[in-house]
């Protein structure tokens, strides 16, 4: 158990403007950047400038808002978790009901900003990877919406794990491409969609589904899932008239903590913590903690904190969620690690299956197994607050998805 | 040194022919049979030698590399693997150019200095890491150019004239053209665009420019002998360590590399 009493930062002075990053590289600190091919690379530029024209476009920003609220749904309820505070007996738990989302999880503000921009810049096939196929759902939603064809790439063992959100992706009209190529998983089904967009430079818009990727996907991904940070901000000064004590979320390429942490950052005073997955335990091999259990390299487009052997092979991921098993993390989360600001712990496969399971009897909501694993340490930083303390949780996703995995797990059968 | 590779440019150049590039994965299937394979290449008329090392994720790489890398890593092979591959050939080739080609973690993961002064040791002249483009690159290309290496860059399909700026400030060896916006081996690479992009790039720079991607049989081969300064073949190669015994791979591959060196020494004869 790590020591999360310490505010952060000790000398306040020393805290950067945080809307300065990354840097005109790309860079948060030693981290991110743009680690492609060469051919990508003029691709990724026009990428960045589009983005630039588009965020200074009020007609973007209306659309982009009309479509969250009537399409999304948003804003997502903020929610006091009553019996769980009381079953833990320390601080007020609220959840970001980001589960409530059209699609079910945190993943569709994203694809929407992604989207759009890809049919302001003239392109007309969207790629897509996917793990437990929340990104890849929601990729071929916004699609179907907005008229574009869709291919999402899935690893092989993923496509098996997750049948219900492929025959999904399917009735959106998505083709899904299994993944062969080493393990099978989210990290293969990314390097199979570089290899489609290096192939269809013309037409292609790569919608990347986490804070990761090169330069400018981990800034895009953060500022279109700070909508959740942003709306929680306003909702918790409006319901208790302060500011949580800790914000914490789940991370696995982390996209929805990024988003709920990212307008807390100059709120020196919260706490952020990211719970990452230790499937097995951080002391075995079978774990998908980049950061608490990883070290530096560059993965994917950009340079943060990876799973890798001593000679820089990466080292397959394991999580019982499949949303959190990838073996890297977004840059921005290695830099806030690396300067103190945001604090990052982990929870095993049996903790977040203990978490979902007290959730959905002492609220009534089944959580999605990814952000069970913050649930499962929101229990002893609630504690630790006491009771006049707050805690913010982003509830990310629902458990629908899971309850085949689940089942399995409790060693029952499904039909 | 990439004095060698300067050398060797010039000296094709006085045969008025152009290089046959041989790209080959390192560790694969295991270290002994990889060297004689790369052994037979040099041998069989390869003017210049791309020793592969594997990455677990190749997303610039279609299936016949990615295989070939597979292999290697089922063997324990990686980059430490590769470089003691150059080493063992330099002792036997003094005069042959050696460039390690590959990704970045593994290179990250010892760090720059380190690398190099390994690359440096092993006899290497050049590097090319394909997911390292010019704005990430300084601290390796830096650390290999102060050991006389040259980081190899690459132009593409998608280069337009201010990003060719952009990758010529610094560049150093020989420029690679991938002929197809695409993976390695996947699709056959059109002559035609190739060459009007080539004549492109010759007016910005006297740089040697080999071409690659796209590139399997002898006739593709000598087809683009024709225009450019070298021709790497990499997919077709790696195919042909794979697709029978290991003892026999050196002769497999050194009957390709035969009938490739040929085609493109006679390509601008006829």
């Amino acid at each position: 158990m790590m020591d999360f009493s310490t505010n952060w930062p000790a000398n306040a002075a020393s805290a950067p403007n945080w809307a300065d990053w990354p840097d005109a590289r790309g860079r948060f600190g030693d981290f991110g950047g743009r680690y492609v091919a060469e051919t990508l690379m003029p691709l990724v530029l026009s990428l960045e400038q589009a983005y630039a024209e588009a965020k200074a476009d009020p007609a973007f920003t209306r659309e982009m808002d009309g479509f969250l609220r009537d399409y999304v749904g948003r804003p997502s309820p903020l929610y006091f978790a009553e019996r769980l505070t009381a079953h833990h007996g320390g601080a007020q738990i609220y959840f970001k009901r980001d589960e409530l989302n059209h699609t079910g999880a945190h993943k569709i503000n994203n694809c929407l900003g992604q989207i759009l921009l890809a049919k302001r810049m003239g392109k007309t096939r969207i790629i897509a990877e996917t793990g437990a196929g929340q990104h890849g759902v929601a990729s071929a939603t916004v699609a179907a919406r907005l008229g574009l064809p869709c291919i999402v790439y899935m690893g092989a063992v993923d496509v098996e794990r997750q049948k219900p959100n492929v025959f999904r992706m399917r009735l959106l009209g998505a083709e899904v491409r299994p993944v062969t190529a080493g393990a099978a998983t989210l990290k293969d089904a990314m390097n199979e969609a570089m290899r489609d967009w290096v192939t269809n430079v013309a037409d292609t818009f790569y919608c990347i589904g986490t804070v990761a990727g090169p330069h400018p996907y981990p800034m895009l991904v953060r500022d279109f899932q700070s909508v959740i940070g942003r709306e929680a901000r306003a909702q918790i000064l409006d319901r208790v008239g302060r500011l949580p004590d800790v914000a914490m979320a789940c991370v696995g390429g982390g996209s929805n903590a990024i988003g709920l942490f990212h307008p807390f950052l100059a709120d020196t005073q919260v706490r952020l913590i990211g719970v990452e997955a230790a499937g097995d335990g951080l002391e075995t091999d079978r774990h998908a903690a980049a950061l608490t259990g990883g070290s530096p390299g560059v993965l994917h487009g950009n340079r943060t904190y990876l799973l890798q052997t001593q000679d820089g092979q990466i080292r397959d991921a394991h999580s019982i969620s499949a949303g959190l098993d990838y073996p890297g993390v977004g840059p921005e989360h290695a830099w806030l690690k690396e300067i103190g600001r945001a604090q990052y712990c982990s929870a095993t496969d049996q903790e977040a299956l203990e978490a979902f399971q007290l959730c959905a009897r002492l609220e009534g909501i089944l959580p999605a197994l990814e952000p069970a694993h913050a649930l499962a340490r929101v229990g002893e930083i609630a504690r630790e607050l006491g009771r006049d303390g707050i805690v913010l949780m982003n509830l990310c996703g629902r458990g629908d998805k899971d309850v085949f995995t689940i089942a399995d797990a409790l060693g029952e059968k499904l039909a | 040194m990439s004095a060698r590779l300067a050398a060797r440019f010039a000296a094709l150049k006085a045969e008025g022919r152009a290089a046959l590039v041989a790209y080959l994965m390192a560790g694969d299937p295991d270290i002994a049979t990889s060297l004689a394979v790369m052994d037979a290449a040099i041998r069989a008329g390869a003017d210049i030698l791309e020793i592969g090392f594997p990455f677990t994720d190749p997303s610039a790489d279609g299936p016949s590399v990615q295989r070939a890398g597979e292999r290697a890593l089922a063997a324990g092979n990686g980059l430490p693997a590769a470089l003691w591959i150059a080493l063992t050939l330099r002792e036997r080739h003094p005069e042959i150019p050696l460039i390690l080609m590959g990704y970045t973690n593994p290179v990250e993961c010892l760090g720059a200095e380190v690398f190099a002064a390994r690359a440096a040791q092993a006899g290497l002249d050049g590097v090319i890491l394909v997911d390292l483009p010019p704005e990430e690159d300084a601290p390796v290309r830096l650390a290999l150019a102060e050991r006389g290496l040259a980081m190899i860059r690459l132009a593409t399909p998608t280069t337009d004239g201010p990003r060719l700026t952009r990758i010529l400030d610094g560049a150093a060896g020989f420029l690679y053209y991938v002929a197809v916006a695409g993976v390695t081996g996947a699709q056959a690479a059109a002559p035609d665009t190739a060459q009007a992009a080539l004549q492109a790039i010759r007016a910005r720079t006297d740089l040697p420019i080999a071409l690659g991607f796209g590139v399997r049989t002898p006739e593709a081969a000598a087809l683009f002998a024709g225009f450019a300064d070298g021709v790497v073949v990499g997919s077709a190669l790696v195919d042909a360590v794979g697709a029978g015994p290991a003892q026999t791979a050196p002769d497999r591959v050194g009957k390709l590399v035969n009938a490739l060196a040929d085609a493109v020494r006679t390509a601008r004869l006829c």
